[in-house]
């Protein structure tokens, strides 16, 4: 795929950790984290990271079925899309 | 380096995907046959069943594989092929069976759930072979499982073909019949059409035009539930105000299945064919049309206004998905099927949506009479009747329109049917018990409208 970046973005009850476990399995597979926003909204932990795998060390799909992994041990819902999706779609 | 897109942005095409059903319906891969014709049966299923495989070997991995790279669900992959019935002349019921079974073989065989193309083109008459073909769909479909056919009754420039109408009606009730212990489930996989396109990825109705090149990638979207919530955070806006907030939504959704169809153009190395606009229920709750509708301010789908209401919301899906995608074909509209949508039978069981409603629903909107269940006792000609009725809509409007409907064996209004997946339940509807035979009987070819002399 042309474009390497991957918007990550977690949402759920915060809690300790997130951070530590999401950037974890990113880390690990060799993704770089190019940006990284997180908010609180009553409670609800939201969290938006732009990340580029153009240099991972793993599948794409092996990266997915982790953070997947992750987000259900931590009760929160992790969703990975590549840039692209939101350049269709916000962007004419 | 800094993010693109602002934060709302990004959460709300999350909460599209995550919580209201926006979804790519389904990827089909056109594929021409014409190729494949041979004097001997055998040798034309054989032929038929490697053309397809090989043509769409990569269609599901690629389809799974964009999936995972966009996050967005892709519910179905499908084929379509050339209109058999133009690519196998014989004399032979058991030839086209044959033809049918290598298709189902096929699409197992690449791991679609269906394969349309088990059609035939008979708008102004039938060749002695296509009539032989259509008295082989009930078998056809009665043996295999993944196989969807379309028969194309009528068009504006050709008038309706009542001879065709006549046996296509015989054909349905059979099918039922024969897939009595499914409960007619043949019939969810049989369209009659007026004005088809041949360039449409939804099924039952997809099959590969003769004038499409020999393989496509055709898309079609989906997302009423994303519809339904833009609407319910306006309860107060006007209706040419809601019109521009369904514009926007559906310009965002057909973003999404230009992209899907491109990127799987790419993958595949397939041309890009067209995306098809139309908003498709589902079974899942809140991913109805009828639900628009209602939201739109009636108490109930059916209640006079429904037809109105279903107007804008068909129009303002196609201005907004229009300016999303280069090539748009297909069907493009927004589908009223009462089985797949949830709202819809809701609406059947409060008496507030009958046959008659719904058909006047269907000269505004795509298709037409979509998965409709009525009493297995229905006469063929009635149900021949009822196709006339479509098509005469579709003829003098020049637009598509469509029958799929089951008459479902043992059963009256009142019971129930569940075909189960996609294809939902239906409660049986009450049909008008007067007799249309006589007409029906007349046969012959209803004259093409003044609308088709437009050179």
């Amino acid at each position: 795929m042309k474009n390497s970046r991957v918007v990550v973005t977690v949402v759920g009850k915060d809690k300790v950790g997130i951070i530590a476990a999401v950037t974890g399995v990113l880390a690990e597979a060799g993704a770089n984290i190019l940006d990284i926003s997180q908010t609180i909204m009553q409670d609800f932990f939201t969290m938006i990271m732009i990340v580029d795998i153009a240099n991972i060390n793993t599948d794409y799909s092996t990266v997915v079925e982790k953070l997947g992994k992750v987000g259900k041990e931590l009760g929160v819902q992790i969703a990975a899309q590549n840039e692209e999706v939101f350049n269709y779609m916000h962007r004419i | 380096m800094p993010i693109h897109y602002d934060k709302n942005e990004i959460l709300e095409t999350i909460r599209m995907v995550a919580t209201e059903n926006l979804d790519i319906r389904t990827v089909t891969m056109g594929i021409s046959l014409r190729d494949c014709t041979d004097t001997n049966a055998d040798k034309f299923c054989e032929k038929i069943y490697d053309k397809i495989t090989k043509s769409a070997e990569n269609l599901v991995p690629i389809g799974e594989k964009i999936e995972n790279d966009y996050g967005i669900p892709i519910i179905n992959k499908r084929i379509s092929v050339t209109p058999i019935s133009l690519v196998m002349n014989s004399m032979n019921e058991e030839d086209y069976i044959k033809a049918a079974i290598a298709m189902d073989n096929a699409a197992k065989e690449v791991g679609v759930n269906f394969i349309g193309g088990f059609s035939a083109l008979v708008h102004k008459g039938c060749t002695e072979s296509e009539k032989v073909f259509l008295d082989s769909i009930p078998k056809s479909l009665a043996k295999t499982e993944r196989v969807c056919s379309s028969v194309n009754v009528s068009t504006t420039k050709a008038g309706i073909n009542m001879d065709a109408v006549k046996i296509m009606g015989q054909v349905v009730k059979e099918t039922a019949n024969l897939t009595a212990a499914g409960d007619g489930i043949g019939c969810a996989k049989l369209v009659v059409f007026c004005n088809v396109p041949e360039d449409n990825p939804f099924m039952a109705g997809a099959f590969h035009g003769v004038g499409e090149p020999e393989r496509v990638i055709n898309v079609g979207v989906s997302g009423p539930g994303v519809v339904l919530n833009a609407i319910k955070k306006h309860p107060h806006e006007d209706l040419g105000t809601l019109a521009e907030i369904i514009k926007k939504t559906a310009f965002k959704i057909t973003r999404m299945g230009e992209l899907v169809g491109r990127t799987a153009s790419k993958l595949l190395q397939v041309p890009f064919g067209i995306v098809d606009l139309s908003l498709a229920p589902t079974p899942a709750i809140g991913d109805s049309v009828a639900d628009i509708l209602e939201a739109l301010g009636l108490e109930k789908c059916g209640c006079p206004g429904t037809t109105a209401a279903l107007a804008l919301l068909n129009d303002a899906v196609k201005k907004g998905g229009a300016m999303a995608s280069s090539y748009v074909g297909g069907l493009s509209g927004a589908f009223i099927p009462v089985s797949e949508d949830a709202g819809m039978i809701s609406a059947v069981e409060a008496g507030s949506l009958n046959i008659e409603k719904l058909e006047a629903m269907t000269s505004v909107c795509s298709v037409g009479l979509d998965m409709i269940a009525v009493p297995g006792e229905t006469p063929a000609e009635t149900v021949s009747a009822i196709i006339a009725d479509e098509a005469a809509i579709g003829m003098i409007n020049n637009k598509t329109t469509a029958v799929r409907i089951i008459p479902v064996p043992g059963k009256e209004v009142g019971d129930y049917v569940e075909f189960g997946g996609l294809l939902g339940r239906a409660p049986i509807m009450a049909v008008n018990g007067y007799s249309s035979s006589n007409f029906i009987k007349r046969g012959g070819r209803i004259p093409a409208p003044l609308q088709a002399l437009t050179n």
